[in-house]
């Protein structure tokens, strides 16, 4: 998150603040800039290391990194650990690196996100533009579920998946993070349905729209920027979990964050960081590559001509 | 019965109730306007004959089909919003086509209605964009085209110009006229501005609080309103309303008011309909063009009255000058030609004309003469 805080705020705000100061005092603006440049590229570069040190460890073979270089570039630049960590490395008991995990991390994150922002957002559309008696208590209940800690809900959660056979499955752990991912897709879209005019709904009812068919041709295309935050923070909670996947997981339906886990718990033989490293860069890929391509279209102002603003 | 019947409906929010009960009749073709001040209900009695709202009590048909708990779509109606309420993912085809697609008109159908509206409304090289991409007039029209492509038994409009800048609000008001003399549909019209009801209307409702004052002709509405709220309401500048009381003069009932100067003057009135109220407190209403000077009163008129009164201001308004004096402690306007000599400060012959004066019960405010 701390990499989008391109508000429109600021933007509008910091050009007049420097223009400001342009015209107060001239020269003070250029050493005022370098500094700050000076120390953007100072924080960028402190938060860029720890990835730095990953990557570069990850690309060398294990001598080097047992003999003190933990800074330097590798000498021998090489992507066995890397395909070591994918395919062959020992993860808890047997030796098939993560690529079988990281199928169930996909497997899993895939219908949780796609199912509780679907949901969400059916929720967020029946609160606002549906609304019935006791609507507002449904949803600060709804909301109540954002906030109970993960922990309060182990036991009872493991009793229902039992109760459903889905113990120890990825179905059961697509179950969990969908439910607990509603509460949250329901807030977003309901506070983004709640600004999206309520006469564009009752102008299609006039055409002859029901209920579905106005939120799939006129809510659900506006929605692009909200979906884009919630498939975002679905995406990165539910893929980062550790606790449900280390709670309701067998061996076989672990999860990719367990995995790394017990890679780099395995305490068999010498610590090897290098495929350590490589392990962890794999399990933190696809948040990065989430926020990458989905970023881009978390554009504002998508409804703007609906209404005369 | 007539083609839109509106019969002893209400509605409320739960203890509330914000419609009282409401009668309307039009018939085929008619231009009703709902008119009056923010809050009094005009939208909500658009939107129960819409179906949008649910009636509490009372019926609403169209057609002689009672409309009660009929969906919106499946009532033949369309609707234009104050917003536009145009869809911001479909293009200006789109969403003219929209309706006639959930209707499952056939494709071709379709675009041949399309063009044809389009054309009507000459935004025809607009198909392809999006609302966003619109001025705000070419979208109060795509507003328009969504509405009449649908050949609606009821057109119903809510303020749909209020958004307009105050130049393209006139020329779209004459369009919308036109518009209506052309096809001849019946239409609904919500607004705020007695301009606009007076100019489009063939009848109009003035409403306030929840009730419906009046309902009428422009010219009912304008010449003799039912009480003083729809007086003052209707009209720009409003009808002069201040306190008389009805004395005998010459053998007719006048109406005794106090001017600025301290003298007091007798108004006799056209018709003898106070003759029994002698010694009565009204409150007088007088037209701003019925307060003339001598020459520009109205020639047909039987009852012009000519009363000397001190000027207090005069604004010239290019094609008129308006002229105050205090009659009774208020402020009454006159509307002058633009060069009548006319100086503030001096005293002046008024002309009223009688013919067009009413009186209202003070404590009633209902009209009595
Ligand atoms: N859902 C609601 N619950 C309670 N009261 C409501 C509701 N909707 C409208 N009202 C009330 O009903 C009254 C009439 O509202 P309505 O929208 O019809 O006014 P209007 O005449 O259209 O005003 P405007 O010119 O501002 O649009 C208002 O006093 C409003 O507060
Ligand atoms: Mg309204």
């Amino acid at each position: 998150m701390s990499t989008a805080p391109d508000t429109p705020d600021t933007r509008a705000i910091a050009p007049a603040a420097l223009s400001g100061t342009h015209k107060t005092s001239g020269l003070g603006l250029r050493p005022a800039r370098i500094l700050l440049y000076v120390l953007l590229v100072f924080f960028c570069l402190y938060y860029l290391l720890p990835l730095y040190v990953m990557v570069v460890n990850s690309l060398k073979p294990l001598g080097e990194i047992t003999a003190g270089g933990m800074m330097a570039l590798p000498k021998d630049w090489t992507l066995a650990p890397w395909g070591s960590a994918w395919s062959s490395a020992q993860v808890g008991v047997e030796a098939t690196g993560l690529r079988p995990y990281f199928l169930n991390s996909i497997i899993m994150v895939v219908p949780a996100v796609a199912c509780s922002t679907l949901v969400g957002a059916l929720n967020g559309y029946v609160l606002t533009k549906w609304t019935f008696k006791g609507a507002t208590i449904l949803f600060g209940l709804l909301l109540f579920g954002c906030f109970i800690p993960f922990q309060m809900v182990l036991i009872p959660m493991a009793r229902m998946l039992g109760l459903m056979g889905l113990a120890g499955s990825v179905p059961g752990l697509i179950f969990v993070h969908f439910v607990y991912g509603i509460g949250f897709s329901t807030l977003y879209f309901r506070n983004y349905y709640a600004a999206f005019p309520t006469e564009l709904v009752k102008a299609a009812q006039i055409d002859g729209a029901g209920f579905f068919r106005i939120f799939w041709r006129i809510l659900l295309p506006s929605s692009g920027p909200i979906a884009v935050v919630c498939v975002i923070w679905q995406f990165t909670n539910i893929w980062n979990d550790f606790l449900f996947g280390a709670s309701f997981s067998d061996f076989d339906s672990q999860p990719m964050t367990v995995a790394l886990n017990n890679l780099v718990q395995s305490s068999t033989g010498v610590k090897e960081y290098n495929v350590h490293f490589a392990g962890a860069i794999m399990a933190a890929l696809p948040t990065l590559l989430v926020y990458i391509v989905a970023g881009r279209y978390f554009v504002r102002g998508l409804m703007a001509g609906s209404v005369k603003g | 019965m007539g083609f839109l019947d509106i019969k002893q409906a209400t509605k409320s929010y739960g203890p509330v109730q914000v419609l009282h009960e409401t009668n309307i009749s039009i018939e085929e073709g008619e231009f009703l306007v709902l008119v009056g001040p923010s809050g009094c209900g005009k939208s909500t009695l658009l939107n129960m004959i819409a179906g949008l709202e649910d009636i509490t009590t009372g019926e609403i048909a169209i057609r002689g089909r009672n409309m009660n708990g009929i969906k919106p779509a499946d009532r033949n109606i369309a609707m234009v919003f104050q917003s536009y309420a145009l869809y911001p993912n479909m293009t200006v085809g789109g969403n003219i086509s929209f309706g006639m697609e959930m209707h499952g008109i056939p494709k071709p159908e379709r675009e041949k209605r399309i063009a044809q509206v389009a054309d009507l409304l000459q935004i025809s090289h607009l198909l392809d964009r999006k609302p966003g991409q619109l001025s705000g007039g070419q979208r109060q029209r795509v507003a328009m085209g969504r509405a009449l492509v649908r050949e609606p038994d009821v057109f119903l409009f809510d303020e749909p110009l209020s958004n307009l800048d105050a130049k393209l609000r006139v020329d779209m008001r004459t369009e919308i006229k036109k518009l209506h003399q052309k096809l001849g549909t019946t239409i609904v019209y919500v607004t705020h501005d007695q301009i606009e009801a007076l100019t489009l209307s063939t009848r109009i409702a003035v409403m306030y609080g929840g009730y419906v004052q009046q309902l009428g002709t422009p010219k009912e509405i304008y010449d003799n309103p039912a009480n003083m709220f729809v007086a003052g309401f209707m009209g720009s500048p409003s009808m002069n309303l201040f306190p008389a009381k009805v004395v005998e003069d010459g053998g007719r009932p006048a109406a005794e008011v106090s001017l600025a100067d301290g003298k007091r003057a007798a108004i006799p009135f056209a018709n003898g309909t106070l003759a029994s109220s002698i010694g009565r407190d009204i409150i007088l209403g007088i037209r701003p063009e019925a307060i003339t000077d001598k020459d520009g009163a109205d020639r047909n008129s039987s009852s012009v009255h000519l009363v000397e009164a001190p000027v207090e201001v005069t604004e010239p308004a290019g094609s008129d000058t308006f002229v105050v004096s205090q009659i009774s402690g208020k402020d009454v306007t006159g509307r002058f030609r633009a060069d009548v000599p006319v100086t503030a400060g001096e005293t002046f012959k008024f002309a009223f004309n009688m013919e067009k004066a009413v009186a209202f019960d003070p404590k009633s405010e209902n009209r009595i003469a």
